[in-house]
């Protein structure tokens, strides 16, 4: 079924060296269209750092990395959420002292036309602008429901709302991929029941794909429709839940023998 | 409802807030510091400060865009005043016998120190403005030193022939009825003074709409952004090098129409009035009047240049005062209780504003 569908991410050999240490090596890794795809594995497998690879955070060592067809090696972080590529962190990093509203209106940067001379002198495409950005930034916080606290300012936000608003600014950025690095880390049952929704939601709404890391497996089981494991930076496995779950290479991987 | 209340609140309420209180305060200390020259109510010592404070208020303002807003560190200010200033007395020199209005001199004297300033900041700013960390303020310290040495050895005339222009030692040779507009070490002698204190306040309020309208935008946004987390700014597209060379070139550029205007008020002009000192003085008033915040800038400038000579009757001891008051300034803007207890005045007025609206 996923072969009819539009290959949004094609992943080839990708690796990468840090000095005499191979951090991950021989990656591979498909995303096709509206799909959410679960990156899972032991900690220090090297899953952030296939992130921060696809995001050109770091300069992969070897391989191909091939979005929408096009091939990413030239692309620095910029030109990668630029292509269609946005992120959230594992340790949050909101803009901290910006209002929740400037947060996601900061990530409608590159859709605002108007420059810096036009905001100087406050010219008419400033403010056509400004009133554009502000209603469709209102319009994201409401879908992850911080429209109450569009002014509060980012850091002062509780931890849930803090996630929640990381993958709303992203969402500003137009992405075709959104990348989540532990979006239900240190939630509680119930957030982590309400996440699951919110990423569903995403999904169907933005019509995007979606790539996650998790290491709770109810959110990774719940929601994704397929799974690749990494272990010690190189494919363990990959496959639908119910293959991963079965797979004994991947129980030796997380329980040991 | 709720949605229309926030597009209000942060378009142009709050925003729009300080903007309006800083501008307001311009305006109003210039109306009574007017009637009081008027009424002869201030006396000359006074009078002779007016411009210069609006001068270290420009630089400053300037500089908190740079400091405080986009989060670089900038030690070399009085280099781009510096600049600002000699290149706007050798054009109101030159132009001199050519253009009697004086005022239509000094407003192309302020744009060409501000040019000059903004294309120095800009060259400045390609290599530096790419690292992280602070390079920013080893290369600026580095550079306000180097304008300061570059003009001690500029000589610089003109008579009918065209300009002269010789450096370390004075070979230029001008025909009689010809001038010099830099002479070394003595700097910029016989400027005719044409800075007036109207052109000073209208200068501080052209410099508070530039920042204010750029942090009000979505380059303002990229440059808070880009302070804030550079890794997360790039992550949504933001390319925080250029984010940062805007806010540092309109900084110098601010600093230059500041220097032009700080040059034209003065006979003589030396270049070791710029020197390192004046760059950390800016940057004391910068932090003491609150990182991006514009009226507190202002404010610490004018209280900051004028205590040394209100505190002139206290003779050895002015400095050790000045010092005092400095520390308890500090001490008493970071002192939780006094900002809670300004945080609920704050809050407060909201709630009460709220209510009406």
């Amino acid at each position: 079924m996923a072969d009819e569908k539009k290959l949004v991410l094609d992943v080839q050999d990708l690796g990468i060296d840090f000095g005499g240490l191979t951090a991950v090596n021989d990656f591979a890794l498909q995303v096709f269209e509206k799909e959410i795809v679960g990156l899972i594995g032991p900690n220090g497998a090297g899953k952030t750092t296939v992130f921060n690879m696809l995001t050109k955070v770091y300069q992969p060592s070897r391989g191909t990395i091939r979005f929408l067809g096009e091939d990413t090696a030239k692309k620095s972080v910029v030109e990668m959420n630029k292509a269609g590529i946005a992120r959230t962190f594992q340790n949050i990093r909101l803009f901290s002292q910006l209002s929740v509203l400037d947060n996601v209106k900061a990530g409608f940067h590159n859709s605002i036309t108007y420059s810096p001379f036009s905001a100087i002198f406050r010219l008419p495409s400033y403010f056509r602008q400004e009133r554009e950005t502000e209603a469709k930034a209102l319009d994201l916080l409401k879908i992850f429901d911080l429209q109450d606290k569009a002014d509060t300012i980012a850091s002062n936000l509780p931890y849930g709302a803090q996630r929640r608003l990381e993958i709303a600014r992203a969402l500003a950025t137009d992405p075709k991929l959104l990348l989540l690095d532990e979006p239900a880390a240190g939630m509680n049952p119930q957030e982590t029941e309400e996440l699951m929704a919110m990423i569903r939601k995403v999904r169907d709404h933005f019509g995007i794909a979606i790539l996650l890391i998790e290491h709770d497996m109810r959110l990774v089981m719940g929601i994704c429709e397929r799974i690749t494991v990494l272990n010690y930076g190189m494919l363990l496995a990959e496959g639908t839940p119910a293959q991963i779950q079965a797979n004994p290479d991947v129980i030796k991987a997380y329980l040991g023998e | 409802m709720k949605a229309n209340k926030s597009v209000f609140s942060s378009l142009f309420g709050r925003q729009r807030r300080g903007r309006t209180v800083s501008i307001l305060l311009v305006i109003l200390a210039y109306i009574v510091l007017t009637v009081m020259i008027r009424s002869g109510n201030l006396s000359r010592l006074f009078q002779g400060l007016l411009v210069p404070i609006c001068c270290y208020m420009v630089a400053a303002i300037g500089l908190n865009l740079n400091v405080g807003v986009s989060g670089e560190l900038n030690l070399g200010q009085a280099g781009f005043m510096s600049i600002g200033a000699f290149a706007g007395i050798c054009l109101s020199g030159r132009l001199a016998p050519l253009l009697p209005n004086t005022l239509l001199r000094l407003v192309l004297a302020i744009l060409l120190g501000a040019v000059c300033a903004m294309i120095f900041g800009f060259l400045i700013g390609i290599p530096v403005l790419k690292l992280q960390g602070d390079y920013l303020a080893i290369v600026t310290l580095a550079f306000g030193q180097i304008i300061k040495s570059l003009i001690t050895n500029m000589y610089f005339g003109f008579d009918e022939n065209g300009f002269q222009f010789s450096f370390v030692a004075n070979t230029t040779k001008l025909a009689p009825g010809g001038k010099m507009l830099l002479n070394g070490p003595m700097g910029a002698t016989g400027t005719e003074r044409i800075a007036n204190f109207t052109v000073g306040a209208v200068l501080v309020l052209l410099a508070l709409l530039v920042v204010y309208h750029i942090m009000y935008s979505k380059s303002g946004r990229a440059i808070m952004a880009a302070r804030d987390n550079r890794i997360a700014a790039e992550s949504v597209g933001i390319h925080v090098s250029n984010t940062k060379m805007l806010a540092f070139v309109i900084s110098a550029g601010l600093a230059g129409a500041a220097g032009a205007l700080f040059g034209l008020n003065y006979a003589t002009l030396v270049p070791n009035k710029f020197d390192f000192n004046t760059s950390i003085l800016l940057l004391v008033y910068v932090v003491l009047g609150g990182l991006g915040n514009m009226t507190g800038t202002m404010i610490a400038t004018a209280v900051l240049v004028l205590l040394p000579e209100l505190l002139r009757s206290l003779q050895d001891y002015r400095m050790l005062i000045y010092a005092i008051v400095l520390i308890v300034i500090m001490l008493l803007t970071n002192n939780e209780t006094l900002k809670t207890w300004f945080g609920k005045l704050k809050a407060g007025k909201g709630a009460a504003a709220g209510k009406e609206g």
